[in-house]
């Protein structure tokens, strides 16, 4: 018969290998983090205890606060923006033909490309000439030619479309996926009442949609606080700094510039955001919840 | 909306959001093989189709790239998958002390992306902790990394708790022990998870970045994602060999999401409607 020690045993043993991975890659090196934060990480010469100045720097420093708010405008604007345009795209592509699921499929493509396969394609699209391809287009309507990446006033809102036209697929496939769960006989209910097709999105699709909204609002806030990619591989911070971000002034600092201490510190200041945006979401929830009932 | 102009106008709207959201991709794919493309501009009507671009991305080591990508990912998603199963027999088919802690340090780790903790996770990388191995410059540190991820793991014990626990009994009353159990009853009846889980796992990979970019310490580490930037940055490479790497970036990730699609969208809502 199997002993007590060993049934106890048993789901500890099935659970090892994914809690030994994370301990090593994803617990060690959080706890790493914090430890570096409060010090002035000296390699081979021992760290030296510097209390709360690194955060001060984090803080007051112009490159940090500067960081923190293309950071911020960035997952801002890529959220509303990639939930506005899945949500349009949703309303649009919505229903069973295979004509639909089709243009659904072909839509979708962006989000499944690699970052780093999607921002070799639009540097291309977005070359700063006359005669690059989205200059064209705003030719044909009379705009332009723009600069794109390459002109401090633009760079940061060509990244964000980037991300707003990789984002709203997703965004639209998850909204199909809620609008296919709302009621139909209360949609059909309404639409006897006289309820135009607005009036039956504002009051019946909406409310029905409002925990997929949570949802896709914390998802895209936290993707979008720790943007690298394609910053990285689009401007790298440039021209001037003006599309520099957390994680990028982050890496700069770290692993060019060997300032592991302030380094840390700005990455503990971006986990802290991400932990009280996702609590806050979710007490948000349970409150909408709770009042629902 | 019927009669045939609310037609045409439907389908012009299909066209255009097709053009815009597949366009660029579609764009890439031609203009790869386009002799001597235009560094300004894609096209999607050549006037002549060509290999060169492969055959020059080729002399640029783009098939080494392409072999490190499948080897990640192969290697990677196969652990990820066993990992994800273990974990999940466990949480799904156990009651044990502890369980709630276990499901919180999972969602825990799914707050911790290899961007925020990439300062530290260079050192950790650098010096593995209790065994000391140096993981940077080879490819088990892009692989071993990924190998248990929070999502597939979360997805497959959703999965595997809806399987009926008399089947479980009837095993263990023939005497089957819990490895039997999981290999012969549970396994079987998961398989479409599986497939969710797999290619969630493979788009995950593919795209990862900011690891391999810590872990690779030259060119013969990179995976193709990676290369692309160096390629770009080379300025005897011309725009053509960037163009044929980067199709070949594009398309394991898309074949593979358009044969699974209907796993992908079974994945996309469990995973994201139940939060």
């Amino acid at each position: 018969m199997v002993g007590p020690v060993k049934r106890h045993l048993v789901p500890w043993l099935f659970l090892a290998p994914a809690l030994l991975i994370f301990t090593a890659f994803k617990f060690v090196p959080m706890a790493r983090a914090v430890e570096m934060s409060f010090h002035d990480v000296r390699p081979y010469l021992g760290d030296q205890w510097v209390g709360l100045a690194n955060y001060r720097q984090v803080f007051t420093d112009d490159a940090f606060l500067a960081a923190i708010w293309h950071t911020v405008l960035l997952a801002v604007g890529q959220t509303g923006g990639s939930i506005l345009l899945g949500l349009g795209l949703a309303l649009v592509l919505e229903g069973a033909t295979r004509n639909l699921w089709l243009v659904r499929t072909a839509v979708f493509l962006p989000t499944i490309a690699a970052m780093a396969v999607v921002a070799e394609v639009w540097r291309i699209l977005y070359y700063p000439a006359p005669d690059g391809m989205v200059n064209g287009l705003l030719g044909w309507v009379g705009l332009g030619p723009s600069q794109f990446l390459n002109a401090e006033d633009t760079s940061l809102w060509s990244v964000m479309a980037v991300g707003i036209w990789r984002g709203a697929p997703y965004d639209m496939m998850i909204f199909l996926a809620g609008l296919a769960g709302v009621d139909r006989a209360l949609y059909e209910a309404a639409a006897a009442d006289g309820a135009g097709p607005w009036r039956r999105l504002w009051h019946v699709a909406f409310p029905a949609l409002r925990p997929v909204f949570a949802i896709l609002i914390t998802l895209a806030a936290i993707r979008g606080l720790r943007v690298f990619t394609e910053i990285f591989l689009l401007t790298n911070g440039g021209p001037n700094g003006s599309t520099e971000v957390l994680m990028t002034l982050i890496y700069k600092l770290g692993l060019e510039r060997n300032e592991l201490g302030v380094a840390a510190a700005g990455s503990m200041v971006l986990l802290a955001a991400t932990v009280v945006l996702t609590l806050a979401v979710q007490a948000a929830r349970r409150g909408d919840r709770g009042a629902a009932r | 909306m019927s009669g045939p102009v609310a037609r045409i106008v439907r389908f012009l709207l299909y066209a255009v959001l097709v053009a815009v959201f597949a366009g660029p991709l579609l764009a890439l794919l031609v203009s790869a093989f386009t002799p001597v493309p235009d560094p300004s501009r894609l096209t999607l009507l050549p006037t002549r189709l060509t290999l060169d671009n492969f055959t020059a991305a080729i002399e640029r080591d783009v098939l080494l790239y392409l072999l490190n990508s499948f080897i990640v990912v192969g290697v990677g998603l196969l652990l990820q998958i066993m990992v994800s199963i273990s974990a999940a027999y466990a949480l799904a088919r156990k009651r044990f002390p502890g369980m709630r802690l276990v499901f919180l340090l999972i969602l825990a780790t799914m707050m911790l992306p290899e961007e925020i903790l990439a300062i530290p996770l260079s050192l950790v990388l650098a010096d593995v902790p209790v065994i000391h191995v140096n993981l940077v410059g080879s490819l088990v540190g892009m692989i071993v990394p990924v190998a248990a991820w929070g999502f597939s793991i979360l997805v497959m014990t959703e999965f595997m708790r809806e399987i009926p626990v008399e089947l479980e009994e009837a095993a263990r009353i023939d005497g089957a022990g819990d490895l039997r159990i999981f290999w012969s009853v549970v396994l079987p009846l998961c398989r479409p998870a599986l497939g969710v889980i797999g290619i969630f796992g493979f788009t995950m990979i593919w795209d990862q970045y900011m690891l391999p970019l810590l872990v690779a310490q030259d060119a013969s580490q990179f995976t193709l994602p990676l290369a692309l930037r160096t390629l770009r940055n080379d300025e005897q490479v011309g725009v053509g060999v960037l163009l044929a790497a980067s199709l070949l970036a594009l398309l394991p990730s898309v074949l593979v999401f358009l044969a699974m699609q209907r796993q992908f969208m079974r994945g996309l809502t469990s995973g994201a409607i139940k939060g």
